[in-house]
């Protein structure tokens, strides 16, 4: 602990249009949902995201360039991203969960197995399978097939997982002053993870294509979509953020011995990982 | 516990620079313009906004409850129709929950946290302005529901599905956008909070020489960062069931509509701690200081707020018993609850034995804080008669719950809130709040909420149902009392407001230690505190003898 | 010290009530079974450890209260710790807890019990009403609440039973063992009658199991416990428990009515007779969303009367009415209502309230319909 040099920023102004700026794109994001128009005002909010976010994350590249954090900040800022991480990894167990649920109790039931088996009587003619591809309900189409795992998923799967080890080297090659090995493996890691991205936008495509898997696809379309989905959200997050690292290092930031900006990118890229080898042994494999 | 110990330099206002630029900048910002509330990085300050916050929305949802029990004074529908009554009680429970109760207790951990812990400020300053502005403009947005076209949220705080979904109001994708909005609030606050406390804490100061304030708190930051987003992911889930034709909660599609409750749950139960474990802490900061006396099994506070927070995950399903879940799940969920009355009856035992042979006065921080030891466990043990599945089954969704989860809330949570405030309010204002208007609202409210709350058990065991507007004969009288009660509670706390604007304004001024029995680390600042407190950490180490 | 007074008072209230006819006005309802006696008692168990512990806790709160007063000159102590009595303090609420758990494992595997019933009913919810089938015996009806809105308005004195009374109470046998499999139409309701002590939430897509055996013959009522839409609070149930033989001559009657209610399919009805038959359909079925008047309540509900377009397009009207409109609270009547009511609804809607179409819908044509789709 230290004495007397924490710094405190006198106030900012980035907070309140990060609020607002958020608040406009879920707005208009439920405005197109809900009444079909508003797609500017969401799409202003984004970007107004994008653009406060850059500029408060300079002030505090500013800051911390300037010498005005010690130890102790740097702690802050890593409990702060720790704990962040634990509530994204929260948001997922959730969604993990429902998966569980579905296929453990609630399809089962409907089928006439278990505790709630009665429920069969509801739907003569439902077998429950993994992935199903026949909902209960007659109304809802089942997906016609689905994605073999040991082809694009797996391929996928190699692509984050060399990505974490690339971005791994990137980290050990700043530590050590190599500035040059870390840039390039950096550019190789979000390389990579373009690529997940590229090849996931491709199996949506044969899913709504070819597949009939989709949103509306019953539960199976609904958790997988869920699932990825939001994994690949966080995938789009962290390469921006990645992007952004490369950049600073171009910039000529971080030091061997303080670069917590880049430290707290690769922990986020290894968590987006780490939930992928959960989707694909849940989503995709079992 | 270990002894506290006074820092050995005098704190003095400004007694050093923080780091480079930003006196200046403070300086220069702070006096500058209107904007100064909008943009304020200071604990402080944003601890004040959250009050303020808090404050209003309290308001604002304790008159949508006198909608609710004017209506039901009488059987019959008189004032409202059905639909804007459920709006009503959901919004209800929604406001004060998320508006009032939750940023209550953020508020004052911004104001005390940091000068409990000697902290110059929260850990993320920046973000804690970015916590607080997201909250005014989350309420706004669901308040904005109310105008939409078909209403606003109808189904309960608790959102079933497919009611929450399917049978839904068009206003409900902004209802969950407000929630995402401020559980991102509550998310950001917690890691914040938590933040501060393990890494800014004065030197010397051991977690186990942590006020049970700051323990409490850190436990509770814990457990928000825990479930809020998991209730972030089941809105999302009924964001898609409305927008994108997804199956989550239909059984059409092979989901099921039971799933949205476990999910909804494993939030809410650990939700409710998340609003009676800072109360815990309050009560034992003031208990010790007006009985004089050490707060009593100072460790064992700190396993059982630990093992509250523990089970408190494991319970969820309690308030699920009629669902029809398996018989071995309704088991473990029934004696998992059970088991939360042991920690919480050795936090009542402990207060007591503070109680015990101590030097007693009673201001009226003391009072509520009293009432609270004495309400909340009436709350608590109507809670475990709850937790008894088989008579759950005759309890819930009858007014015994609604009866038993105010008595936690508002003699509870909301009390602590009262006996916090006019416990700080000294140090926050310079100037003692009126004691003789205190007490006069400390005894309205006592007899208001017992006369608005206690006929409510009688109710829901005669079998009445909430969420209602309108009722069977039998249930005539007790309602009566309620709103009676009701109105008498909530015209009190116009009293309530009078006694923190006279004190602010004015009033007899408090010194650097306002209560004599009072010794954590807050009083060792002037009265009121300034801005800018503890910029030099006091020296906590303790001095080998 | 007036908390103190308060829990006594609440005390003498309710010991002195329990001898008391009133008893269920103030408590819960001792009951009409086996099982919600032991309920009752399981919360009489609880309640009164409760009372004991609190009078302990809290006399020992006032006492230290009134003793240890600084006025009085108390001095404070200075102990702060004591591992043997927090030990103490948190095993005997333990076994106080352990106490209760075990009777209430036992009433609670009883009531899981749902094998070997002499009847099985499937009660289904619906926005906002009760539907009772006797599976295996061809008979099934709704239950509306039959209070009728002047007096919910206060334009008439209540009566005695108050939104707790129905248009056709859900008939039992008594000394049976009736097991009861609840599901929902539309949203979660939930089935309670407190004098079973039977509470099972109605979910859509699935069946909950719950079971009674009444003792004694009588009229119980209780009321929908999950909420479940603006009625929620309309959707009473009400039981009629009678003896066998008076349970198998109504059954029979029952069965004998839908017997020549399918009959009456046939035959060509009236315009006036399908209008005043289609008014009692309306008013108990659909008016709770479409309004009294076929107002609506725009935008959820919309309008039947002068909707132009509907009128327009009696094809898509009976569409309507026989399949729903997915994803929305408009459920289908093919399977819930019989041909007759469908024919005559429509028709009313039809020539209701300033709706002139003229069209005639005969059962015979909606019976077609049905068994060609
Ligand atoms: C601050 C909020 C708060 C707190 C602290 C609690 C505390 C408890 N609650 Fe409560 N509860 C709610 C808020 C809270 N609850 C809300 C909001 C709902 C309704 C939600 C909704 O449906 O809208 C609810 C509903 C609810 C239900 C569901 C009821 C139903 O819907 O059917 C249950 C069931 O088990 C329950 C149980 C308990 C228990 C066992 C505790 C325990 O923690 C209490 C422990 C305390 C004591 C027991 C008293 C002190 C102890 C002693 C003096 C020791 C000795 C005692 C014994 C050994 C008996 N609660
Ligand atoms: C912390 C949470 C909290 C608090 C403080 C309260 C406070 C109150 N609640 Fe609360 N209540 C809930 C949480 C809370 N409630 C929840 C979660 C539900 C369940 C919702 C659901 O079913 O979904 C619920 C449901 C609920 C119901 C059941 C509704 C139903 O089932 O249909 C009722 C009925 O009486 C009720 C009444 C009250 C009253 C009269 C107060 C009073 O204590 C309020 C008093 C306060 C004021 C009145 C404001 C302050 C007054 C002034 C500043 C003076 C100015 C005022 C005037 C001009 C009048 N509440
Ligand atoms: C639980 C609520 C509910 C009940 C009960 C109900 N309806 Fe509806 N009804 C709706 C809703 C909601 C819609 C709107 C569906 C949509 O959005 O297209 C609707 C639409 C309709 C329409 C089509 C109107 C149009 O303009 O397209 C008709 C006709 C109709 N209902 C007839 C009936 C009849 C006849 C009954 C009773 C036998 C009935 N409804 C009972 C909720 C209900
Ligand atoms: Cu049906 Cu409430
Ligand atoms: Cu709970």
């Amino acid at each position: 602990m230290s004495g007397g040099s924490y710094y405190v920023p006198a106030s900012s102004k980035w907070p309140i249009f990060a609020g607002l700026a958020l608040a406009a794109m879920l707005v208009g994001l439920g405005i197109l949902l809900v009444y079909g128009w508003g797609s500017w005002i969401m799409g202003l909010g984004g970007v107004a995201i994008l653009v406060v976010m850059g500029l408060w994350f300079r002030d505090v590249i500013k800051e911390s360039r300037g010498g005005l954090y010690d130890a102790q900040m740097d702690r802050s800022f890593r409990w702060g991203m720790g704990w962040f991480i634990f509530s994204e990894v929260m948001f997922f167990a959730a969604f993990f969960g429902t998966l569980f649920y579905v296929r453990t109790f609630a399809l089962p039931w409907l089928d006439g197995e278990g505790a709630k088996g009665v429920s069969a009587l509801l739907w003569p003619d439902f077998a429950a399978s993994w992935p199903l591809m026949n909902p209960p309900g007659s109304e809802i189409e089942g997906p016609r097939g689905i994605a073999n795992p040991w082809q694009l998923p797996l391929v996928n799967t190699l692509f984050l997982v060399t990505s974490s080890i690339t971005l791994t080297i990137a980290h050990e090659g700043l530590k050590a002053g190599h500035r040059d090995s870390a840039r390039n493996c950096l550019i190789v890691t979000l390389i990579l993870g373009v690529c997940f991205l590229l090849v996931q936008g491709f199996e949506y495509y044969e899913a709504y294509a070819h597949l009939g898997i989709t949103l509306q696809a019953g539960i199976y379309g609904s958790t997988f979509f869920l699932l990825t989905g939001f994994h690949g959200a966080h995938v789009t997050v962290g390469a921006i953020i990645l992007a952004s690292m490369l950049w600073r290092l171009q910039c000529g930031h971080f030091e061997r011995d303080n670069h917590f900006g880049f430290e707290a990118a690769a922990w986020y890229w290894h968590f987006v990982d780490v939930v992928w080898i959960g989707l694909f042994l849940f989503v995709y494999v079992f | 516990m270990a002894p506290k110990l006074p820092p050995k330099a005098p704190l003095e206002h400004g007694n050093s620079i923080t780091g480079g630029a930003s006196a200046h900048e403070g300086e220069h910002h702070y006096r500058s313009g209107p904007l100064r509330w909008l943009l304020t990085t200071n604990h402080k300050e944003i601890g004040t906004l959250y009050l303020i916050f808090s404050l209003s929305m309290f308001m604002v949802g304790g008159i949508m409850a006198l909608v609710v029990r004017l209506e039901l004074f009488q059987p019959g529908l008189q004032m409202v129709q059905p639909e804007f009554f459920n709006q009503m009680t959901t919004m209800h429970g929604l406001i004060m929950i998320f508006g009032a109760v939750m940023p209550g207790f953020v508020g004052l951990a911004n104001w005390m946290v940091p000068l409990q812990v000697g902290a110059p400020d929260m850990a993320l300053p920046r973000l804690n302005n970015f916590s607080f502005w997201l909250l005014p403009i989350a309420f706004v947005l669901l308040l904005s529901t109310l105008l939409m076209p078909g209403g606003g949220p109808n189904f309960g705080w608790t959102s079933y599905a497919p009611l929450s979904t399917t049978y839904a109001p068009p206003s409900t994708t902004f209802f969950i956008f407000s929630l995402h909005m401020a559980g991102i609030s509550s998310i950001l606050g917690a890691i914040n909070i938590i933040a501060t406390i393990l890494n800014l804490r004065a030197p010397g100061m051991r977690l186990m020489d942590m006020t049970l304030f700051v323990w409490t708190w850190l436990i509770t930051a814990f457990l928000l960062i825990a479930v809020m987003p998991v209730l972030a992911g089941v809105l999302t889930m009924m964001l898609l069931d409305i927008n994108f034709g997804t199956s989550f909660f239909n059984a059409a599609g092979g989901g099921d509509p039971v799933l949205f409750q476990h999910l909804f749950w494993f939030f809410g139960h650990p939700e409710v701690y998340i609003m009676i474990l800072p109360a815990f802490g309050i009560v034992s900061v003031i208990v010790p200081t007006f009985a004089r006396k050490p707060l009593f099994g100072y460790s064992s506070m700190v396993y059982a707020t630990a093992s509250i927070a523990v089970l408190s995950f494991t319970v969820w399903a309690h308030h699920m018993f009629s669902v029809g879940l398996p018989l071995v799940a309704e088991l473990f969920f029934m004696y998992a609850t059970m088991l939360i009355a042991v920690p919480t009856g050795v936090k009542v035992f402990n207060w007591i034995a503070t109680l015990f042979r101590g030097s007693i006065t009673f201001e009226t921080a003391m009072l509520f804080a009293l009432a609270f030891i004495v309400l909340f466990s009436i709350g608590g043990f109507s809670g475990l008669m709850l937790a008894i599945a088989p008579a759950d089954f005759q309890y819930h969704d009858t007014y015994f719950v609604v009866a038993h989860f105010h008595y936690v809330l508002v003699p509870g949570a909301v009390f602590s809130i009262m006996a916090a405030v006019y416990y700080w309010l000294p140090k926050w204002t310079g100037h003692y709040p009126d004691e003789r208007l205190g007490r006069w609202h400390f005894w309205l409210s006592v007899i208001g909420v017992n006369l608005l709350f206690f006929p409510m058990h009688f109710a829901g065991l005669a079998g009445m149902p909430r969420r209602i507007p309108d009722y069977a004969l039998q249930f005539a009288d007790f309602n009566m009392a309620s709103s009676i009660g009701g109105f008498l509670f909530g015209f009190s706390q116009l009293l309530f407001i009078w006694v923190i604007v006279k004190c602010v304004r004015g009033g007899v001024k408090a010194p650097a230690r306002s209560w004599d029995g009072a010794t954590d680390l807050e009083w060792t600042v002037p009265s009121p505190a300034p801005l800018h407190t503890f910029e030099t950490p006091p020296d906590m180490r303790r001095i080998e003898s | 010290m007036r908390k103190v007074l308060v829990l006594a008072v609440m005390v003498v209230a309710i010991a002195g009530l329990q001898r008391n006819a009133l008893a269920s006005d103030w408590n819960m309802p001792v009951g009409v079974t086996e099982i919600s006696r032991s309920v009752y008692s399981l919360h009489m168990l609880i309640f009164w450890i409760c009372v004991v512990i609190g009078v302990v806790v809290f006399g020992a709160m006032f006492y230290s209260l009134f003793r240890y007063r600084r006025s009085k000159g108390a001095k404070a102590a200075h102990f702060h710790e004591h591992t043997t009595v927090e030990v103490f303090w948190t095993t005997i609420p333990l076994l106080i807890l352990v106490a209760m758990a075990v009777p209430a494992t036992a009433t609670l595997k009883e009531m899981y019990d749902t094998s070997e019933s002499d009847l099985d009913v499937l009660i289904t919810g619906h926005q906002w009403r009760w539907q009772y089938e006797y599976l295996g015996e061809g008979v099934s009806f709704f239950s509306n609440l039959s209070t009728p809105s002047a007096q919910i308005e206060g334009e008439a004195p209540k009566d005695e039973h108050y939104l707790l009374e129905v248009d056709q109470p859900l008939v039992l046998p008594v000394d049976r063992k009736v097991r009861f499999l609840t599901t929902s139409a539309d949203v979660i309701h939930s089935w309670w009658v407190p004098a079973f002590a039977v509470k099972k939430d109605a979910m859509p897509g699935f069946i909950n199991e719950a079971w009674t055996r009444i003792e004694e013959p009588g009229i119980y009522r209780g009321q929908c416990a999950e909420l479940c839409g603006r009625n929620h609070g309309f959707m009473p149930v009400v039981v009629h428990a009678m003896e066998q033989d008076d349970f198998d001559a109504w059954l029979a009657e029952r069965k004998q009515q839908a017997a020549s209610a399918a009959n009456s399919v046939d035959r060509e009805w009236k315009m006036d007779e399908l209008m005043a038959q289609g008014e009692k359909v309306y008013s108990t079925i659909c008016a709770a969303c479409h309004q009294a008047e076929g107002q609506g309540l725009p935008p959820t509900f919309p309008a039947l009367a002068g909707n132009q377009a509907l009128m327009d397009d009696l094809e898509k009207h009976i569409g309507v009415v026989l399949n729903g409109v997915s994803e929305t609270a408009m459920p289908a009547f093919s399977g819930t209502l019989n041909p007759v009511d469908i024919a005559a609804v429509i028709t009313y809607e039809r020539n209701a309230w300033g709706n002139e179409t003229g069209d005639v819908i005969q059962p015979s044509d909606i019976q077609a319909r049905l068994s060609s789709e």
